[in-house]
This record gives C-alpha cells, sequence and structure tokens, in this order.
C-alpha cells in the first residue's frame, strides 16, 4: 500500500495455545528501543489474534507495548494462514502503521508473505538487524539487515514507497526485555467481525517422534567434517565425555552419516556454545554461517588454508583422530 | 491432477567461500544446482501423478542458462518446463518475482502448485505464499509429508519446530515443500536419450504484460541498500601441534571455558 | 573426452556421478569383503534404464549409444569394480549378441526383458581347455530332431547364477573345429543346466564367476542363436564388442586410484608437509592422469567406431590392451604414495589394485589382444 500517514511500529504477537511465543517478547523490546531513536518517538503496538486473549494482551502490556489491538473470535483461535491474513489486512487497513515486524518462525514465515502480497508491500526475510537513518532523526525508513548465502554476506534492505514497512526478525537475535512494574499501555479490541474462510483444516497436532537433539542449547558441541567420517564413534564419546552434544557439517548428514537434527549451518541450525570445537571441517560458509557466534572456537584441521581457521580462536594444525584419541584418554584418565 | 512446481536454479552455496583480500563472495566456479526444497517438490510431484495420473509441469525464472537445469529436470521425469525470462525481469524481488510466477500459472491449468520453501541463496521463503496470494488459492507452507489425496482433498504433514500438524485442504492450493520430504529420484537413461523430443517453453514479458510497475527492480518494493561482508576474521593462534600437545592445549582452554569442569 | 561429448552425454555421466556416489560408492568395500553380488544396485540400474544403454527404444532399450555405455562402465568402475563388469557381462555379452544376431522371436522372448533389466545375462565361451585358444571347445550340442541336446561345461563365466539368460557356445559339428560351433540361448531353469563351483578370487569378488555345468540340456531349435555353425564369428564379434566394456572398466579403475591417491596426499603429512608438495608426488599423479587419459581415448575412439558403424575390432582390442596395462600401473603406482596404509584393508587403493589385475586376463588376456592386434596389422599390411 501506499500511503503518508504512517504511525507506529507494530509487532505481531504470536500465541500457540494461548501461550506467546517468545520471539514476540523480543520483538516488543527491539521496536521500542528502535522508536526512542526518532525525534518524534514511534508507538509500539501490539497485535494479538486468538480467542480468550485476555491474560495475553495484559502480559504484551506488561513487556511495555503502547497499545495492543486485540482480535479475540473463537475461529481465530488457532493460526490460520487465510483468517489471520484477513484479520491483518483490515488492521493495517485501519491503523496505518508505518512498520509491521513479525518473528521469523514456521507461521510469522508463513503469514507475513501472504499479507506483503495482499497489501502490496515489502517484506524483509529473517533480519537479524534493524535502524533508522542515524542522521536523519525525522526520517522512519528502516534500514533492515539480513544475513545472506548463509551469514558471511550481510544484505540492507529498504522498503521506501510502500507501506508498513514488513521484516519477519530471527528468533533468539534481540534480548528479551524485562516485565515493566507500570504497565501504561491499553487494549483496543478490534470488533469487525470477520467469517471463517475454512478451505485448510486442522486435523490433528502430532508431536515429532524423531530424536530431539537439542543442539542449540548445548554448552559445548564437538563436530564433525568430511575429515574425521571414519572415526565419528570417536567424536560421539568425546561429546558424550564432555557432557556436550555432536554437530555436524552439512557433508556428513548428506552422505547419511549423521542426522539432520546435528547439522550445523546455513541449512541447519544455529549455535553458539561457549566452546566448539570443529573436527576435519574445511569451513565453507555453509558451516561457519552456523557457528561463528560460539564463544570460542577450536579447530582442528590438516589444512593449514582450511577457512574454518578464519572463525576460529584456536587453530591446530593435526590429525584430528589422533588430537582426539589423546583428549579421550586424557579425559578418562 | 495437472501439477505445476516452481524451481529454482541456485549456485551450491555449501561449496562458496569468501575471498579475503576482496572480501567478496567467490561465485566462480561455484557449480549450480536445482534448489533442494524445490527438488523435493518435483519428487512430490512425479510421486502423485504416478498414484493419481496427471501431469507434471515446471516453471522456472532465470536467466538463459536455467535451460540446462531444466532440461535435468525433464530427465527425472517431468512432462513439460517453462522457463521465464526476460532482462525487465532482472532485479525482481520476491514480491515481484512473485507477481511474474503467478502470472505465468495462470495461463497454464493447474490443481495443484507446488514451491520449494526456500532456496539456499535468498533463504527467505516468501515466494511460495505470496504465489498463492496472488493466485487466490490456499496455502499450506512447510510440508514434511503428503499422507493422501482423495476427492480432490490433499491430506498432509506441516513441519513446525518442534511438532507437525496434519492438515487438509480441496484442490486448487498451493503447498511449499522441504528437502526431507522424499528422496528424489536420478535421472533416467531413457529420458535423457529422448531429450531432443523435450522443448523448453520460454515466456518473456511479451506473454505475461505486466505492467513495468510490478516488475524487475522498478516493481520491487524492497530494495538492496547496501551488502557487506561480514568480517569473521579473527585473531586466530594457528599452531602445528603433535597430538600430545594439541590435547593438552584443548584441555586449557575447556579448563579456562568451563571453570574447570572439564 | 569432453570433445565427443553432447549434451546428453552430460546429462548421462552427471546422472552416472550422482547415482555411483549415492548407491555404488558406498557399498563397495562391503561388496568385496563380504563377496556379496551387489544385487540391490543392479536392481536400481534396471530400474533407472542401464541394463539396456546403447539398444534402441523400440527393442526395449534406453535409447543411447556406446559411448554413454562406455561412460557407464566407467563411472561404476571408478567405485566399484565389481559392478562395472555385471554391466558389461549383461550388455555386450549377452543382450548384444542377441539383438545382433536373434530373431524377432528370440529378441521379444529373451532381449526385451534382459534390457529392461528384467533379466540378467551372461554368456558362456570359456572351458577347462579352451581359453585363449577357443577352438578347442568340447561342449557339443547334438541335434535330436526338434530340439538340441548341450552337454559339456563352461569355465569362469561371470554373473553365473545370478543371469537369468546366457549366451553360450557348443560344438554342432565337432569335425569342422572352429566352422562347427554354433552359438545358443539357455536359460537358467532348463533342464540339466545347473550352475557349479563358485571362484574364490582375488579381485571383482563380489561378481559371481562360476562354472555352467550342462547335462543333457534340452534346447529348442527356436534358441540357436545366428546361422547353424556359424557360432565362432558370433563370440569372437562379441569378444570385439566386449573389449570396450572391460576398458572402460580398467579406465574407471584408474580413475578411482588416482581419485582416492590425490584426496590421500592433500591430507599425509610427511616432513611438516602435505606429501602433495613433494614433486616426486606430483609426477607421479600426472603420469597416472596422463595414461589414464590416454587410455581413455582409446576406449573412447573404438566406441566411437562402433557407434559410426565402421570396423573397431583392433581399436577395441588395443584400448582394452592398454586400460588394463594401464590400470595395473595406475593401481600400483597409486597404492605406492599410500605407503603402509595403502597395503591395509583400510583403505580402498588396495581393493582397486586387486581389482585391476582381471582387466588384463578377462576377455582376451593382454597377449590375446596382442595376437588381434598384430593380426590387423598384417591384415592391413600384408
Amino acid at each position: 500500500m501506499k500511503y503518508t500517514d504512517g504511525k507506529d511500529i507494530f509487532v505481531f504477537i504470536e500465541q500457540r495455545d494461548n501461550s506467546i511465543q517468545p520471539v514476540s517478547i523480543e520483538l516488543i523490546g527491539e521496536a521500542k528501543r528502535i522508536a526512542k531513536t526518532r525525534n518524534t518517538p514511534l508507538q509500539v503496538t501490539a497485535v494479538l489474534i486468538g480467542d480468550d486473549t485476555d491474560d495475553l494482551a495484559k502480559e504484551v502490556l506488561d513487556y511495555g507495548a503502547n497499545k495492543v489491538v486485540v482480535v479475540d473470535q473463537s475461529h481465530l483461535k488457532n493460526y490460520d494462514t487465510l483468517n489471520y491474513t484477513n484479520v491483518l489486512e483490515q488492521i493495517i487497513k485501519t491503523y496505518h502503521p508505518e512498520i509491521f515486524l513479525f518473528g521469523g518462525t514456521v507461521i510469522g514465515r508463513d503469514l507475513a508473505p501472504r499479507l506483503s502480497a495482499r497489501v502490496f508491500t515489502g517484506l524483509t526475510a529473517d533480519a537479524t538487524h534493524l535502524a533508522f537513518d542515524e542522521d536523519d532523526l525525522d526520517s522512519n525508513l528502516l534500514y533492515v539487515t539480513r544475513p545472506a548465502f548463509g551469514g558471511n554476506l550481510l544484505a540492507t534492505i529498504l522498503c521506501s514507497d510502500h507501506k508498513p514497512q514488513m521484516s519477519t526478525i530471527r528468533p533468539g537475535v534481540f534480548d528479551k526485555p524485562e516485565k515493566t512494574d507500570n504497565p501504561q499501555g491499553k487494549v483496543i479490541a478490534f470488533n469487525e467481525h470477520f467469517s471463517n474462510d475454512n478451505r485448510v483444516e486442522i486435523i490433528e497436532k502430532v508431536e515429532r517422534k524423531v530424536d530431539m537433539v537439542a543442539i542449540e542449547n548445548a554448552n559445548i558441541i564437538v563436530s564433525a567434517g568430511r575429515g574425521v567420517k571414519h572415526c565419528l564413534p570417536l567424536i560421539k564419546s568425546l561429546a558424550s565425555i564432555m557432557g556436550g552434544e555432536v554437530g555436524s557439517s552439512r557433508a556428513l548428514i548428506d552422505e547419511g552419516l549423521i542426522d539432520k537434527p546435528h547439522q550445523v549451518g546455513q541449512t541447519g541450525k544455529n549455535v553458539k556454545p561457549s566452546i566448539y570445537i570443529a573436527c576435519g571441517i574445511s569451513g565453507a560458509i555453509q558451516h561457519t554461517a552456523g557457528m561463528e557466534k560460539s564463544n570460542r572456537i577450536i579447530a582442528i584441521n590438516t589444512d593449514e588454508q582450511a577457512p574454518i581457521f578464519n572463525v576460529s580462536d584456536l587453530g591446530i594444525i593435526a590429525d584430528a583422530k589422533a588430537v582426539l584419541t589423546h583428549l579421550e584418554s586424557r579425559l578418562t584418565k | 491432477m495437472n501439477i505445476i512446481v516452481l524451481v529454482k536454479q541456485v549456485p551450491d552455496t555449501t561449496e562458496m567461500n569468501i575471498d579475503k583480500e576482496t572480501g567478496t563472495l567467490i561465485r566462480k566456479g561455484v557449480p549450480t544446482i536445482v534448489n533442494p526444497d524445490d527438488l523435493a517438490g518435483v519428487e512430490a510431484a512425479l510421486n502423485l501423478k504416478e498414484s493419481h495420473g496427471g501431469k507434471v509441469t515446471v516453471l522456472s525464472m532465470g536467466p538463459p542458462q536455467t535451460a540446462s537445469m531444466l532440461k535435468e529436470l525433464y530427465a527425472r521425469g517431468v512432462d513439460e518446463c517453462f522457463l521465464i525470462s526476460d532482462r525487465a525481469f532482472a532485479g525482481s524481488d520476491t514480491w515481484a518475482t512473485s507477481k511474474i510466477l503467478s502470472t505465468a500459472i495462470n495461463m497454464l491449468d493447474y490443481d495443484l502448485v507446488i514451491a520449494g520453501r526456500q532456496a539456499i541463496d535468498g533463504d527467505t521463503a516468501q515466494v511460495g505464499p505470496q504465489v498463492a496470494e496472488f493466485l487466490n488459492i490456499p496455502q499450506i507452507s512447510y510440508i514434511e509429508s503428503i499422507d493422501d489425496y482423495k476427492d480432490n482433498t490433499l491430506f498432509v504433514s506441516k513441519a513446525y519446530e518442534t511438532y507437525s500438524v496434519k492438515m487438509k485442504c480441496k484442490l486448487p492450493c498451493l503447498i511449499t515443500t522441504l528437502s526431507g520430504l522424499n528422496t528424489p529420484r536420478y535421472m533416467h537413461a531413457k529420458h535423457i536419450f529422448n531429450m531432443d523430443a523435450k522443448e523448453i517453453s520460454m515466456l518473456t514479458n511479451e506473454d505475461l504484460k505486466l505492467e513495468k510497475s510490478v516488475i524487475g527492480l522498478k516493481g520491487s518494493p524492497t530494495k538492496v541498500f547496501k551488502t557487506s561482508v561480514k568480517d569473521v576474521q579473527k585473531d586466530t593462534v594457528k599452531l602445528r601441534l603433535s597430538p600430545e600437545e594439541a590435547a593438552q592445549k584443548i584441555l586449557d582452554t575447556l579448563q579456562k571455558e568451563d571453570g574447570g569442569q572439564a | 573426452m569432453e570433445f565427443v561429448m553432447n549434451e546428453k552425454h552430460r546429462l548421462f555421466d552427471k546422472m552416472l556421478k550422482e547415482f555411483v556416489e549415492k548407491e555404488v560408492k558406498p557399498i563397495a568395500k562391503d561388496v568385496d569383503e563380504e563377496e556379496r553380488f551387489p544385487e540391490e544396485t543392479v536392481r536400481k540400474m534396471a530400474e533407472y534404464g542401464l541394463m539396456g544403454i546403447p539398444f534402441s527404444e523400440e527393442t526395449g532399450g534406453s535409447g543411447g549409444d556406446m559411448v554413454s555405455y562406455m561412460l557407464a562402465v566407467m563411472r561404476l568402475s571408478q567405485a566399484c569394480a565389481t559392478t562395472g563388469v555385471v554391466l558389461s557381462a549383461h550388455t555386450s555379452l549377452c543382450a548384444w549378441p542377441i539383438s545382433e544376431y536373434g530373431t524377432d522371436a528370440q529378441k521379444q522372448k529373451y532381449l526385451k526383458p534382459l534390457l529392461k533389466g528384467e533379466y540378467l545375462g551372461a554368456f558362456g565361451l570359456t572351458e577347462p581347455d579352451a581359453g585363449t585358444d577357443a577352438s578347442m571347445q568340447k561342449t557339443i550340442a547334438v541335434d535330436k530332431g526338434d530340439y538340441y541336446e548341450i552337454s559339456g561345461s563352461k569355465f569362469f563365466i561371470t554373473n553365473a547364477g545370478y543371469a537369468d539368460i546366457y549366451v553360450i557356445t557348443a560344438l554342432t559339428d565337432p569335425e569342422a573345429k572352429t566352422r562347427g560351433i554354433s552359438t545358443f540361448i539357455l536359460e537358467k531353469d532348463m533342464e540339466g543346466f545347473t550352475i557349479g563351483k563358485k571362484e574364490m578370487k582375488m579381485g571383482i569378488r563380489g561378481s559371481s564367476t562360476c562354472e555352467l555345468i550342462m547335462d543333457k540340456v534340452k534346447v529348442p531349435k527356436t534358441n540357436l542363436l545366428g546361422r547353424l555353425n556359424k557360432g565362432f564369428s558370433v563370440a569372437m564379434k562379441t569378444l570385439d564388442g566386449g573389449r570396450i566394456g572391460i576398458a572402460a572398466q580398467a579406465v574407471g579403475i584408474a580413475k578411482g586410484a588416482i581419485d582416492e591417491a590425490y584426496d590421500y596426499v592433500k591430507e599425509r603429512k610427511q616432513f611438516g608437509k602435505a606429501i602433495a608438495s613433494f614433486q616426486n608426488t606430483q609426477f607421479t599423479l600426472a603420469d597416472l592422469e596422463t595414461n589414464t587419459e590416454a587410455a581413455l581415448l582409446l576406449t573412447v575412439q573404438a566406441a566411437l567406431l562402433k557407434d559410426q558403424g565402421k570396423p573397431f575390432a583392433k581399436q577395441a582390442a588395443m584400448a582394452k590392451l592398454h586400460a588394463a596395462q594401464n590400470a595395473m600401473n595406475v593401481t600400483t603406482r597409486a597404492l605406492q604414495l599410500f605407503g603402509g596404509y595403502g597395503f591395509t584393508r583400510e583403505y580402498d587403493i588396495e581393493r582397486m589394485m586387486r581389482d585391476a589385475k582381471i582387466t588384463e586376463i578377462y576377455e582376451g588376456t593382454n597377449e590375446a589382444q596382442k595376437m588381434v592386434i598384430s593380426g590387423h596389422m598384417r591384415k592391413e599390411r600384408g
């Protein structure tokens, strides 16, 4: 859409089973941070869609939103692409948001693009950094930075002619704000009636059976690449001795040697453990994109020129198998 | 069932590296591949065709070289390929790309549109939902399994972060597929040797007749303001050590970080 | 070989590489160690049209040419020489003579399912006393009016036991020696036809090599392949083509060995440097690469001549002779680059060296090839 009276930073509050997703709270905090940098500070408006949402609205305000627009109807209890798009379309047409932020979750990444197509505006995916123009404190043009090509290339994207400026934000990038003791924001009930578009029907929710490996939460990750594909039991044993998890480059996943939930990198998981030990991993962007934020990175590789050394704190040029064998015997002694 | 699959040719990002001197991505010599999520879409379409009959049409947008990828898809068994290629489309963001793709799709018969969840070069996951919106059909993204098809209704499982949701939708609809959905078949020798009989239909803006205001750089709501290469160069201590020394060095580091737990 | 590759060859090569990487390479070591016939791979090859590459679609084939077929045997052998020879024996030695000399009925009944991979094929010429001197055949086919009764045995038969269809030679006029040999198509279930002892081999250990025992096997007259008493020529022509397959196998083995060595020398450090940085290593690899390319070009030449319908027997013999010798040389020298590790079974290189040896022996030894080549030289020069 095109309008010149855009106001407020809107944040989509994602609830699942009436519980607010952490990323939505992170977005409130970040929206408030950037809103303050303008000569005329912007307001932060949360948008909450669901059924029986009173407690959630209060929670949103506790985190400092200036307003929360609530659309509370029974058929909106669970996320549905078409119904939620219809609601947000009306909200945009009613309130003319300057900016609209979504969490980069499965829901955010399903909803935001559909909505952006509906209202003819630009959408930047999976942003990791938001900023306004530092030299022009009256400008509300948002500079949205996102990683591309697996993380080493950063692209800053603008949406200057269309409103709202939309973006999905990668979860976990921004800090969760503190609750305020004295929430000032108010609840605005959006009372328009929406009919139920039930072309897509939910049959049932199924908990996933696969081994849920939470390498994202691991404190130590021992990660395997092509160079150690012949000694994976050693890697697994070391990870377990250290109380850590096994990570992997894509190569070993593709070869079926390690299961997908262990994959670190662009098409796998982003991890930031306190210690990341990269064994026999050459360090293609694909991989480093997912682990370069680790607190300390130790890389073991025979190839002195391996790019993994560029992102590591300690680089050991040696045969990983031999090193790890020694390490294992030292740790089990 | 007439199935249209949207496919993108992408650089194999696992093979990409940074030129440390110039601080740019080295694209030269990087092989191009069929985007993995899209290839799963092609396989899903072929499987649906095999069990329920119909036709699989592939639609791709890109430079003329994309034809080589489409031949590969013919060799995997798809029935028809269209390549949307026009200088006027260059610089399109996901919105404009989706506009172009949906306009082309509307020129064809379809019951089901399949797009890969996201492309490994852009990772936006936007084109599928945006195309669905422009076509005014329902979408189900992040499909991890196709469970059934009966009475013109598709039964699928959608992958959420930690759980799945079984859903159904009457056709027409659009689904976006995850690469883990299936194992793509290989090219078939017969299809390869029969390639002369296959033609790639080209579509330009003369066919699509889209206004300049909705295509290309000009028609794209988002613009790339700048790109920068993240400085990931660290003060690496690089040491050539014997296994014994290396193990000791790692233990020292572990102790420092872990407060002596290790 | 880029200069002879058209778009289809390139696509096919890409397909082969993908197939080999995912289906063949991961099990190559097991196939060797367990002496296991790669049945599941052969089934997959059939599924993807690899069992009938150089035959027209009308006959049930995939519509490719000899260059494509050569590529297939080479790529398979690059990872697993066993799988390579299964395809070569099936295609060159069984399917080809039926396609060339078979009646329409024979093609319908045998060739079509062979090319689709529903049947696996084998070929039986060699006997205990008839190796390089194939004229010393003892297997005999007696005309019993409305059928032939075949008795005797064949030795070292590739795919035996797993094959459904066997093209074999037998004497129909014992006095006339080579002019009294005929070719027959046998089915595995024919009464009196049994598989004898399985050979324990040094290399290509997953390929099934057995004796065929024929005890008064009743073979319908309609199963005579080609004309009566012209079987020796059928067999020799078949072997001419087969040599292209074995040359391709040998080139594949050599390429595989170079791949392995190249990866190894980059990783292996001695005197503080990767051994790849030593000139001896580089020069060795340069030699091996060059000689392997020469072997490949000879093989491509033979395949291309056959595709063009021109005489190729001499070129096929030369290709096989050179490619086989090269495979032996390359695997031996590549193994040397591995040092002691190369001698262990942890690495694939020792398997490749064991596999290479057979290419100097079967479908005509090096010496037999030299006989063929010098025979052609005599004919050319008078």
